[in-house]
Formats: C-alpha cells, sequence, structure tokens
C-alpha cells in the first residue's frame, strides 16, 4: 500500500502485527494460531469499526486519495466500445474533461467525465481535472449531439472546480458554466450524474443537472472546497477540517439535504481497494437509474428535472 | 452627465416608508468612492448614486432601483415575506442573517415583483448587495425561480439586475443547487418565448455570474462593475501573476465578448423601454 491515510493507521498497524505472527509461526517451532485468529477477529472489528464511522474530513482525504478511480477507469469496467472525442469547436480541447460514446449493455450512451491524471505528468496535461470553458462546452456540444441521436448521457463528476485563472476568465467561465446548466436542463433524454470523487463548485455542476444524481460513499460534493471555506469564513486555510464538517459537503449529508438520489457503496477501505467491485456497484445504480427514466416521455422527462430542482433549498 | 438624462422619467414610484428609512442615512454630505469629491447626498440621489464629477457608480439599493425605473405605484412585490433559516444549522448564520434584516429593512438579498416601466409591464427581480454582499442562498435562488415562473405564466418579460458576491457558503451546496435550479427555471421560460433581460452590476461574481446573471437574452453591465467567475486573489495565487488594472471590470468583459452592452444609469430606463417596446410590437406581429 503506497498511500495511507492518517485514520488508517491503527489497521495497517495491526495488519503488520498479524505477518509478523505468521511469519514466526511459519519460522518456529512455535504455535501462535491461536494469537493470531484473536488478532484477526481485531482487524475484522477494527476495519469494521473504522471504515463504518469515518468523519467527513477522512471522506475528504479518501475522495483525494491519489489511488482512487478515475472516470476513465470506470469506462472500462463499466462501458463497451468507448470512443473518445475531442475539441469544443471554438477553442480548443479541454483535456480535464473526456467525452465520447460507447455501448452500456447493448445501449448507445453519451459518456462524459472530468479526468484527473494517474501521474504528475498526466495530471499537468489534463490541468488537475480542473476544466477551462473549452471542457464545459465541449461537454455541451456531446451533450447536444446525444439528444439528437437519443441517447442517454452519463456525467462522472470527479474535479477540484472550474480552473481559477486569467485565461478560463477570458474566454468566458461563467457563461460557459451557465450555458451547461441551463442547455442540460432542457436536453430530451436521461441525465444520470454520478460523483465518484471530489465535486467542486461550478465545476462539478457544469456536468451536473440530470434526472437523477448519485454519490459514491466516500464522495464530497460542496459550494466551495473545505480549505476554501475555511479561509472564507475564518481567514485560516488551516481549519479545513472544522469546514468539512461544518459545510455538510459527504453522500450522506447531501442526501439527507434531498440534494442527491442515491449513495453508492465503495468497496471496503475506499473505492481504490477494488475497481473493478466499485465499477460493479455504479453499474447496478447506472442500471437502475436508466430502466427508470426510459419509461418516461421527453415531457415528462423535461417536467420531472424542473419537479427536481424546483424543490432544492430550505426557506420560511 | 447629460442634461437629458431623467427628462424620460415622468414619475417617480413612492417608496414604502419602512424602505426609505434605511436608505437614506444620516449626514448631509457624501464623499465619492473613486474621486472623493464631496457631493451632498440629496445630489447624489437625483443623479441615482452615479458620481457627477467622475460618473463612478456607486451602489443603488434594491427600492432605489425599482424607484428608478417603474411607473408610480405600479410595482407590486411577491413574495416579500419569505425569510431565510439555517438549513446547515451553521454557527451564527441566523444572528448575521437577522441583523442584516435590520440594517437594510429587507427580508433577504432580493426583491421579486412585477409592474410598468413606462406603461410596459414586467416581471422583475433586483438583488441587493448590502444584504450579506448578495450572496446567494435557499431564498434568493427560491425568489428568482417564482418570479421567473410566474412571469411564463404571465407572458411577462422579466429584467433581472444583478449585485452578488457569488455563494451563500452557511447554506453550502444548498446554495450551489440554487445556480442549477434558477437555471432549469430560466430554460422553460426560454422555451416559452419568454424574453429575459440581464444587467449586471457591481459586484457579480462566483456562482450568480455562472448562472442566472449570464442567462439574458440580452446581458448588459453598469459601468466599472466587477464581473467574473473566480476571485482576483485567488487567480494571481494560482496562476503567479499579477492581473491587470481592468481584470474582470464590465469594460474588460465587453472586450471578451461577454456583455451586449454597458449601460450607464442614467440610460437603462430608457433601453428597457424600447427593448420591452420592440419585444412586445414583433411578438404582436408573429
Ligand atoms: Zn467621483
Amino acid at each position: 500500500m503506497k498511500h495511507v491515510l492518517e485514520f488508517e493507521k491503527p489497521i495497517i498497524n495491526l495488519k503488520e502485527k498479524i505477518a509478523e505472527l505468521k511469519k514466526f509461526t511459519s519460522e518456529s517451532e512455535l504455535d501462535l494460531t491461536e494469537e493470531i485468529t484473536t488478532l484477526e477477529k481485531r482487524l475484522e472489528e477494527l476495519e469494521a469499526d473504522v471504515y463504518g464511522n469515518l468523519k467527513p474530513w477522512d471522506r475528504v482525504q479518501m475522495a483525494r486519495h491519489p489511488e482512487r478511480p478515475t472516470t476513465m477507469d470506470y469506462v472500462e469496467h463499466i462501458f463497451t466500445s468507448f470512443i473518445e472525442f475531442h475539441g469544443d469547436r471554438y477553442f480548443g480541447d479541454d483535456e480535464a474533461i473526456i467525452a465520447g460514446i460507447a455501448y452500456y449493455r447493448d445501449q448507445p450512451v453519451t459518456v462524459i467525465g472530468h479526468q484527473r491524471g494517474k501521474d504528475t505528468k498526466e495530471n499537468i496535461r489534463r490541468n488537475f481535472g480542473m476544466p477551462h470553458p473549452e471542457g464545459y462546452r465541449k461537454a455541451l456540444r456531446h451533450m447536444k449531439q446525444a439528444e439528437k441521436f437519443n441517447r442517454p448521457i452519463i456525467c462522472f463528476i470527479d474535479t477540484k472546480g472550474a480552473y481559477p485563472g486569467r485565461a478560463a476568465e477570458e474566454r468566458g467561465q461563467s457563461e460557459a458554466i451557465a450555458r451547461n446548466l441551463m442547455e442540460m436542463a432542457g436536453l430530451t433524454v436521461p441525465i444520470i450524474c454520478i460523483v465518484i470523487g471530489e465535486g467542486g463548485s461550478g465545476g462539478a455542476l457544469a456536468l451536473g443537472v440530470g434526472d437523477q444524481l448519485h454519490m459514491l460513499e466516500n464522495s464530497t460534493y460542496s459550494v466551495i472546497s473545505p480549505e476554501g471555506a475555511a479561509a472564507l469564513l475564518w481567514k485560516d486555510a488551516g481549519q479545513a477540517k472544522r469546514a468539512a464538517e461544518t459545510m455538510k459537503i459527504t453522500a450522506y449529508d447531501l442526501k439527507q439535504l434531498h440534494v442527491i438520489d442515491q449513495i453508492i457503496p465503495e468497496a471496503r477501505g475506499g473505492a481504490h481497494r477494488d475497481v473493478k467491485q466499485q465499477a460493479d456497484y455504479i453499474d447496478q445504480v447506472i442500471n437502475q437509474s436508466l430502466k427508470k427514466l426510459s419509461a418516461y416521455t421527453k415531457e415528462e422527462l423535461l417536467e420531472r428535472r424542473w419537479e427536481k430542482y424546483k424543490v432544492i433549498g430550505e426557506f420560511e | 452627465m447629460a442634461k437629458f438624462m431623467f427628462s424620460k422619467r415622468k414619475k417617480y414610484a413612492t417608496i414604502p416608508s419602512e424602505h426609505s428609512k434605511v436608505d437614506v442615512p444620516e449626514g448631509l454630505m457624501q464623499k465619492c468612492d473613486k474621486c472623493h469629491k464631496i457631493f451632498y447626498r440629496k445630489e447624489l440621489k437625483k443623479t441615482l448614486n452615479v458620481c457627477p464629477n467622475c460618473g463612478y457608480h456607486h451602489p443603488l439599493g434594491a427600492w432605489e432601483r425599482i424607484e428608478s425605473l417603474f411607473d408610480e405605484g405600479t410595482f407590486k412585490e411577491w413574495d416579500q415575506k419569505m425569510t431565510t433559516v439555517n438549513p446547515l444549522d451553521f454557527p451564527g448564520y441566523d444572528e448575521k442573517v437577522k441583523k442584516d434584516m435590520q440594517k437594510t429593512g429587507l427580508n433577504e438579498g432580493i426583491v421579486t415583483g412585477h409592474g410598468l416601466i413606462n406603461g410596459q409591464a414586467t416581471a422583475f427581480a433586483v438583488m441587493d448587495s448590502s444584504f450579506r454582499m448578495g450572496s446567494m442562498g435557499s431564498v434568493i435562488g427560491e425568489k428568482i425561480a417564482r418570479a421567473i415562473e410566474n412571469a411564463k405564466e404571465a407572458s411577462l418579460p422579466f429584467i433581472i439586475f444583478t449585485a452578488s458576491g457569488g455563494a451563500r457558503m452557511q447554506e453550502g451546496v444548498l446554495s450551489l443547487m440554487q445556480m442549477a435550479k434558477t437555471s432549469v427555471a430560466i430554460k422553460r421560460f426560454s422555451d416559452s418565448g419568454g424574453l429575459m433581460i440581464s444587467i449586471m452590476t457591481h459586484p457579480t461574481t462566483g456562482g450568480v455570474s455562472a448562472s442566472f446573471a449570464s442567462l439574458g437574452d440580452y446581458n448588459f453591465a453598469e459601468p466599472g462593475a466587477l464581473i467574473g467567475f473566480a476571485g482576483r486573489r485567488i487567480i494571481e495565487q494560482t496562476i503567479r501573476e499579477k492581473l491587470p488594472e481592468d481584470f474582470q471590470t464590465a469594460e474588460f468583459q465587453l472586450k471578451h465578448g461577454q456583455l451586449d452592452r454597458i449601460v450607464p444609469r442614467e440610460e437603462m430606463k430608457d433601453l428597457l423601454t424600447t427593448l420591452l417596446e420592440m419585444h412586445e410590437k414583433g411578438r404582436s406581429k408573429a
């Protein structure tokens, strides 16, 4: 295991101890089977306890885990014949977002998602999954095409947020995000959005207006990063942990706030522990969602989409 | 400043007394924020808070804006009593909102309603940056969405003046979702043939600029208004580069193709009147 998160350390320590005892047993006359069994039982309990009681800040760490599967990892497991297409036709190709078509169980679909890099080099190319306006415009171009050819749209959300850069502002970052929100509202094909890692602010929302919104158990969705919130609210980015709790950004929080439809469970210890298993969990939810949504007429779809967003928010 | 500036505005709307009380602060004189020249308050009120010397557009309160545009006695407010709750149980949020309610005389950072602009009926929303910096929470999203739906039902145009620092932090993701909610409402309105005019005033940033403010059939701005998504400081930190003085001003946005026009406050009513008339005529020909 390359990356160990702070809260996982007791688990790792215990695992090492068990390995040590096993090694000792195999190399000496002493039979420690009983002790090993006890420790393994404790490990089981400890894992259940730690992973079953993750605090918001722990989940932020999970969502940001360097080995956390990306959009492309899930595309490979869930879809077949994925063909990626590039460019927004106005300015360029933003590799922070990928888009293309594929089969989902024999049904052609359009797949769009933020794409982080696996290493520094790829991250630079993909701008750490933080889009410029051309990324949103590429996404919208593919969504319109999906509508034309009657393909459901599946969006994977995984970004720290829109890129705060000069060029992004000069090319109409605000307009590009706003345009997507508005146009996604009117697409006459089913749209399923799944937050797989970090869902940060307008950059996430620009792929996030749809009929069903799901979140992986350890993903987050927020108006601003915990660090950004802490800096704004308490003038201290160091209070990110406090912000993660106060801002209510976990899948469980969003379910409670009636913003998302379903929490997709994660493999124990996080999605990165078992990509295939994780892809299966996501696959099941996509399948259910598509079945449900394909029953609606275009008019019903749009009316329900409005009803869905209409009720979000609390006031007196 | 042009002499004809208020010639076409025949009548003023009367402001309810509880609003005028807070809109007219103590003191006889006021200093221009830009050129620092001192003026009588009455003088600035006449020019709608535009500096007679340098033309700087000082913020205009929601009710002052309404007074400056609508025919006297025609503006009827919607959802006046809607108030903010504390959906995340955010510490200190209730107190902050209460304080701004007292300070501004408003229930939230927005007023919505309908009335006549030189005889032309329109639905209307105006944000007020003196209330929690015009940040957008559930109430603002809901009132805008309802105003747009009302406009759609009544086949009225929809005019919105934005002024917002962005998302309301204390409402977290619910604030973010108001961007989606208002945008879905605008899509429905637009598809029904509705005319939407957005006027961005200082400041229009963050989630507000990245949703309804940018979604008008016409997008205007007041001179010098700050308009943009990300904040200047965060951009400078990210790209390690000093940004030009005019970065994210209305003039910058016009140059980069993001605005239809920059409209000085003195010309606003005339322009809106002409646009409303043209669209009404076009519609009746259809
Ligand atoms: Zn001045």
